[in-house]
């Protein structure tokens, strides 16, 4: 089994001529890859109609019964993350609702606040209560913002974490790029903190400190918007010769422990 | 395979646990890689590479596999010396003007390219190391740009670029703004050319044809994996992808 905790898809309200193409592209490179299940979600209109990181609530209303659809066409192989704006309360919380009751199982966040912010709370809470873990987009820069999106950064991310201590919370990409390094301390204390592999911008030494701060034990498959990428960085932890048990939890395993219980079969 | 981009040494910017010749022929021996083009890492931001070049020439002299790249400074005085005592010797010469203080596409860029053509020699110019997001802080200057390298293969027949680490805009912006002479002078390594769901890499090779393309993956920073994986994740013919990993790169040196 192998489960990717980060994709992506698009609609016909992305901005893309080719959005069908995109779709199809990865649900056949999952197939050579041998992906089981793609845990995926849409960013509005990706920028089309509002910013992909500040998606408006009506593209996101769109973008997630698209998710949802997609779910219901490739049912048991692709799952749906409930993509949210934080700073419209009352429409992220409906649309959690809506969603997780048609079987989303996760909660998207991108860069749309700051993740400390107390405008994440309701957001967490209806994380707790459902019981399904919080993807959160991170791209560190703590010295300064970066055009187009919130900063968003794992020591924030932390601090959400620690103040909801039921949830599991997911690093994107390693943390992306930006200071990297100093942020992958506050996982090792954070147990509610989960790293995805995912992204483009991983070097070989980022892999190797996500593996000293956490271990096997929370990492997490993932590939986002670069599935060749994603593959590669498999291939190289399977090179490493962790074992089989630590492989197959960073394959699957650890994501069967934070999604609810019994959806991957 | 021959990959056209990998370093040894040590990166100024941040600790590299794997920066040694012995780690680079363990990852080619995993991978199935026949021999690299192996630069020395932090020689981009010596003030003189010349001594970065002698260690590389000592850590790679015992292991035919690695072919040394060394850097040749064209705004040092006797350069033409330097890139003189390699050619012949190594399969290409780095150059990092944006990080010498250079103009990329400046009189001693043109210097270099044409002293280089003269004497058959490839130049590999590097667009970027890292992510534009992810850099050091200190490491600000800007990308190798896609208007040097058009104006460095305009400089003759006999100028030979190797190009790594550029994305998908940045090669159509050179390949469609050179003549189809000119651009059969650069080959573009596929280390940062993104596969599924984009698709770049695929739509690339559809478009501007397999013979452009060469393996690269940009040891020890980047995961060498990826760009096989990248590979794997096509559905090309056995020849295009031995074109791409081995075959252009040899038939380019050979008609050099």
């Amino acid at each position: 089994m192998l489960i990717d905790v980060h994709g992506h898809f698009y609609t016909e309200r992305s901005g893309l001529t080719d959005w069908r193409e995109r779709n199809e592209a990865r649900l056949n490179a999952g197939s050579r890859i041998g992906i089981t299940a793609h845990v995926a979600s849409i960013l509005g209109t990706w920028g089309h109609t509002s910013p992909t990181y500040f998606p408006s609530p009506d593209d996101l209303t769109h973008a997630n019964a698209a998710m949802r659809a997609l779910q219901d066409e490739h049912s048991g192989l692709v799952f749906g993350y409930c993509a949210v704006n934080p700073n419209f309360t009352e429409h992220a919380l409906e649309q959690i609702e809506v969603g997780l009751s048609h079987g989303m199982i996760g909660i998207k966040l991108a860069a749309s606040r700051r993740a400390d912010d107390p405008l994440l709370d309701p957001i967490a809470q209806a994380a707790a209560t459902a019981k399904v873990p919080v993807l959160h987009h991170v791209w560190h820069h703590r010295s300064r913002e970066w055009l187009g999106q919130e900063a968003s950064d794992t020591l924030e991310l932390a601090r959400l974490a620690e103040r909801h201590s039921g949830v599991q919370f997911i690093v994107a990409h390693i943390g992306g790029g930006g200071d990297w390094a100093h942020t992958l301390r506050v996982v090792r204390r954070v147990r509610n903190l989960w790293i995805d592999i995912s992204g483009s911008g991983v070097d070989i030494d980022m892999m190797h400190l996500a593996l000293d701060a956490v271990g096997p034990d929370r990492l997490l498959f993932g590939t986002d918007v670069t599935m060749g990428t994603g593959w590669g960085k498999l291939r190289y932890l399977e090179a490493l010769g962790l074992g089989s048990e630590a492989l197959d939890r960073i394959r699957s395993g650890n994501a069967i422990e934070i999604f609810p219980n019994g959806v991957f079969g | 395979m021959i990959d056209v981009s990998a370093f040894v040494g040590p990166y100024p910017f941040r600790h590299l646990a794997h920066a040694t010749e012995e780690w680079l022929l363990a990852q080619m021996d995993r991978l199935e890689i026949d021999e690299a083009w192996v630069g020395h890492l932090p020689s981009f931001l010596y003030r003189d590479p010349g001594p970065g070049n002698t260690a590389l020439f000592a850590a790679v002299s015992s292991e035919s596999r690695l072919r040394p790249v060394p850097a040749v400074h064209p705004g040092l005085p006797e350069w033409q010396a330097a890139l003189e005592s390699h050619a012949g010797r190594v399969p290409a010469v780095r150059t990092y003007p944006n990080y010498w203080g250079l103009d990329p596409a400046g009189v001693e860029m043109m210097s270099l390219a044409e002293a280089a053509a003269g004497v058959a020699c490839p130049l590999l110019l590097t667009v970027r190391f890292e992510d534009l997001r992810q850099r050091h802080h200190l490491d600000a200057v800007p990308d190798f740009p896609p208007s040097a390298v058009r104006a460095l293969a305009r400089v003759g027949e006999g100028v030979r670029l190797v190009v790594t680490h550029a994305d998908r805009s940045f090669i159509e912006e050179v390949h469609y703004g050179l003549t189809p002479d000119e651009s059969e002078r650069v080959l573009w390594d596929i280390s940062w050319i993104w596969g599924p769901p984009e698709e770049h890499l695929r739509h690339l090779i559809a478009t501007l044809g397999p013979a452009r393309f060469v393996f690269g993956t940009g040891m020890p920073l980047r995961i060498p994996d990826s760009t096989v994986a990248r590979l794997d994740l096509l559905d090309l013919s056995k020849a295009d992808r031995r074109a791409i990993e081995e075959e252009n790169v040899r038939s380019w040196l050979r008609n050099g």
